[in-house]
């Protein structure tokens, strides 16, 4: 039974890999690549999967990759041309098969509504338009080989060879098949009667192109030494009576033609010669691989013997693809509860550490004493810790990379450019949660990139660039976040255009003196698009400032580098986990609060001439000529009942949602920290204006304020103040 | 959750039985809650105050790593609020899928009463009775109410911002 996980094993991997190869198979043919080769590959590796699936009777995956097969022949014979459309439905199909693989691996579940959709979608993809799926191998797998599980202790207990010996004819009709029967039971039910030497007949087999998926083309002539008699080989295709032609006749003893299982299982049409069924086995067990007490054939080494047999009308392209060049760490699938509990239990560790050494700290204890130095080590350790703790729920950004070739595709077929995409960096690991969330703001970068970088070829050639253009995107760790790169060869951002259709908006005074890099961070402003001719792809002025604002949602900051001529350069640097914030710790009305880092753009002490009123209780701030409400947080929040004078405290300039700018008044500022994030609701509500609590290193708990969430209040308040004025007055 | 429906479980199993509470002082009355439904008992240590709550909410405290409302239950029932001390004690209850604290003056007692002590509450006037005490206890000629804890939180009546 070992051994028989270890095969299972085997061939999950391999599954990985096919699947991998089906996947890219399936993106050059989308990119155009039609080659026969390509699509071979493709049919190849759902053929693998199948075939390995039906020797470990996984029915559903057998199923599901028997349906995709179909239309994946269908492309191979050229009857099904790779329209998007097609290749679409395949690149979902593959998503599904990889579904059934995982979920037979791991004993998971899958989504049984999207399996058969997706099964009935590939299934009208049939361009007979029959639309119908067969239940059973038909056929078809007369093309390439379908592995069938050999249980050698059957064959140990055959009965000893003598008596009789028959010939029997066996040609099943389409019925047989239609009735969900299938040809190889019946041959192995056979076998297990006595000695057989099966020759399959390929000789009614038609050209691919003409082959009836659902027709029967195979006959086998089984020559059988038995103990039984004829009623007993009989009874053998009671089943199928009526849905095939069976001649049996008994004939004098000749044992020249044998049987070679492997080959027999290897290519089910194939040329077949060797020795009896056991001997075989063992043969190829000395041939290949020593497996000493195996009790089942590897499906690689059948796989093998078959290519070594050339029998098959395609050779396989990845023979020497065996588990062990290609074996995937070793893994363990831990629940997501845990690993979250652990998380938890980490961060209360760092609180619990920052407490005792801010405890020793004010004990007065000497730096040099053996207690801070061991409080340092504890330090050190604690922060390991919580990184090693954090890797286990990171995740390689590949999984996000890999959805962009495509869109790529797609945007460049809609733009008319021709662009190669370079990824680097796939490998670069960030927490799930940021995974998650990193996919919209970059399918709107790409296409950016894209839509307004790129020029069109005619405009790149007569600029003296190739006219395929190139959109680089690459991941990398940079000082304890991850920095995601989309760089493209373009133009560059036209800042003269940019400045002056910022002014028409009045986004920017027309006047205004910006430098470069001002004038390219007005694309990030709410409205603003520079596309001439608002297209289907970019510029419904949703763009940049949409994947600014995401991008601030999860903690992390954009930036652009541009140079006329040579192209952009936006950079998003993110935290490698949603679980801690960078922020700052401030005082307001006696309380400990902490501003999200991301949310403040400078800080700032307010003077007498700055400060002005605006209405009734309103009051502005000018920032280099720019007036700018000024929010108490200490009001909002309720923490005292009068404005605080500005000039005893400090304005925080944020940005919140839509780009407004507002600056925050709070008493002081103590400093910038990372912070665990707790959350409020768990045992609570949540609380206007905040966005969740952490604990500071005195072991209190401080709140993390929601900027965005304090100034729209401060909005709101106003407005109904004002209502109030204007009734009453 | 399987917690408190174990506790629940229990609760009702013991009717019938006896059952322990843990008694406490709110000014001059005495209340109980049910033993089962204790985390723990802590001494008062300073809260942050959370903007926007009602006033029983005194604010939040650390509990090893987690964020622990704490309600103050004399204004709760509607008593005057406490001046909180080193003296006064944190009861750590497990409400539902929520761990809060109640403050209240101090724990009295830990009391194992059986059904025939316990009475219904008796029909007054006061809405606060109504609401928060589920029933009455006769221990020793003091009346002691059980606290319907599932009450005290307030209603999540305004969750978005």
């Amino acid at each position: 039974m070992d051994s028989l996980a270890a095969i299972k094993q085997t061939f999950f991997q391999e599954c990985e890999e096919q699947l991998a190869e089906l996947e890219s198979g399936l993106l050059a043919i989308e990119g155009g690549i039609q080659d026969s080769e390509t699509v071979n590959a493709v049919f190849r590796a759902v053929h693998s999967i199948k075939g390995g699936a039906g020797a470990f009777a996984l029915d559903d995956l057998v199923r599901f990759a028997h349906v995709f097969e179909t239309a994946l022949d269908h492309l191979r014979a050229g009857l099904l041309l790779p329209s998007a459309e097609v290749t679409g439905c395949m690149l979902r199909a593959a998503d599904v098969l990889a579904d059934l693989v995982r979920a037979a691996r791991d004993g998971g579940s899958v989504d049984a509504a999207r399996c058969k959709a997706l099964g009935e979608e590939l299934a009208a993809l049939d361009p007979d338009g029959a639309g119908t799926v067969p239940e059973t191998d038909d056929g078809m797998d007369g093309i390439d080989f379908a592995p069938v599980l050999v249980e050698l202790d059957d064959l140990d207990a055959l009965p000893a060879p003598s008596g009789r010996h028959f010939t029997i004819r066996f040609t099943p009709h389409p019925d047989l098949y239609a009735k969900a029967n299938d040809a190889a039971v019946i041959l192995r039910e056979i076998t297990r009667l006595g000695d057989a030497t099966i020759t399959c007949d390929t000789s009614d087999v038609p050209l691919l192109s003409e082959l009836d998926p659902e027709g029967s083309c195979l006959s086998w002539t089984i020559r059988l030494r038995t103990a039984s008699d004829a009623a007993a080989v009989r009874e053998v295709f009671e089943f199928v009576e009526g849905d095939c032609d069976v001649a049996i006749s008994a004939e004098a003893e000749e044992d020249g033609e044998d049987l070679d299982v492997a080959a027999l299982l290897a290519r089910l049409q194939g040329e077949v010669a060797g020795e009896t069924a056991e001997a075989t086995a063992q043969q190829l067990i000395a041939d290949e691989t020593p497996l000493p007490g195996s009790e089942v054939i590897d499906l690689s080494e059948v796989r093998r013997q078959g290519k070594a047999h050339e029998v098959a009308p395609e050779p396989a392209s990845k023979p020497e693809a065996t588990a062990a060049s290609t074996a995937a760490p070793p893994t363990i699938r831990v629940d997501l509860d845990r690993v979250d509990r652990l998380i938890d239990l980490v961060g209360e560790l760092v609180i619990n550490q920052a407490m005792l050494a801010q405890r020793v700290f004010e004990a007065g204890l000497a730096r040099a004493s053996g207690v801070a130095a061991g409080l340092d080590e504890l330090e050190q350790l604690t922060r390991e810790i919580q990184d090693s703790v954090m890797a286990i729920r990171a995740q390689p950004v590949k999984s996000v990379f890999q959805r962009i070739p495509r869109l790529v595709r797609e945007v460049a077929a809609l733009t008319g450019k021709t662009v190669r995409l370079v990824t680097e960096g796939e490998a670069t690991e960030v927490d799930k949660t940021v995974i998650e969330r990193l996919s919209d703001p970059l399918t709107h970068m790409i296409r950016n990139a894209i839509d307004h970088g790129l020029e069109s070829p005619e405009a790149r050639l007569e600029k003296g660039k190739p006219a395929e253009g190139q959109v680089r995107l690459s991941a990398l760790h940079r000082s304890g976040r991850i920095v995601i790169e989309v760089a493209d060869d373009g133009a560059g951002i036209d800042r003269p255009k940019v400045k002056a259709i910022a002014a028409r908006k009045g986004l920017v005074a027309a006047d205004a003196v910006l430098s470069d890099e001002e004038i390219d961070n007005l694309i990030f402003l709410p409205g603003f698009s520079t596309a001439a001719s608002i297209s289907d792809i970019s510029g419904r002025g949703v763009g940049m400032d949409v994947v600014k604002r995401s991008i601030q949602a999860l903690g992390g900051r954009i930036s652009i580098a541009s140079r006329p001529g040579e192209g952009s350069t936006f950079t998003m640097s993110l935290p490698l986990t949603l679980a801690v914030l960078d922020g700052m710790v401030v005082t307001v009305a006696g309380q400990t609060l902490v501003v999200p880092l991301t949310a403040i753009v400078e800080t700032l002490q307010p003077k007498a001439v700055e400060v002005h009123g605006l209405g009734g209780a309103a009051r502005v701030i000018a920032i280099r000529e720019h007036f700018v409400p000024l929010i108490d947080v200490g009001r909002e929040l309720g923490y005292r009942g009068n404005d605080a004078d500005p000039l005893d405290c400090v304005a925080l300039l944020v940005e919140s949602e839509g780009g407004a700018r507002n600056a925050l008044l709070v008493d002081a500022i103590l400093g910038q920290r990372q912070v665990v994030i707790k959350s409020l609701e768990a045992n609570y509500r949540h609380v206007p204006g905040i966005a969740a609590a952490t604990i500071l290193g005195d072991g209190r708990v401080a709140l993390i304020l929601d900027v965005d969430a304090v100034v729209a209040r401060s909005r709101s308040d106003a407005a109904s103040h004002e209502t109030f004025l204007a009734a009453a007055g | 959750m399987t917690e408190s429906q174990k506790n629940h479980g229990r609760r009702k199993a013991d009717l019938t039985r006896a059952y322990e509470l843990i008694a406490f002082r709110i000014g001059a009355q005495e209340f109980c809650v049910d033993i089962m439904s204790v985390r723990e008992i802590r001494g008062w240590t300073p809260v942050t105050p959370l903007p926007q709550s009602p006033g029983f909410v005194r604010g939040v405290v650390n509990l090893r790593g987690a964020v622990l409302p704490i309600v103050d239950l004399a204004a709760r029932l509607g008593f005057t609020a406490a001046e909180p001390t080193a003296r006064h004690v944190i009861i750590v209850t497990q409400i539902g899928e929520q761990v809060v604290g109640l403050l209240v003056d101090a724990v009295s007692d830990i009391l194992t009463v059986t059904d025939d002590l316990v009475q219904a509450t008796p029909d007054v006037a006061s809405e606060m009775a109504k609401t928060f005490v589920r029933a009455v206890i006769a221990v020793e000629k003091r009346m002691i109410s059980l606290i319907a804890v599932d009450h005290i939180l307030p209603e999540p009546k305004w969750t978005g911002a």
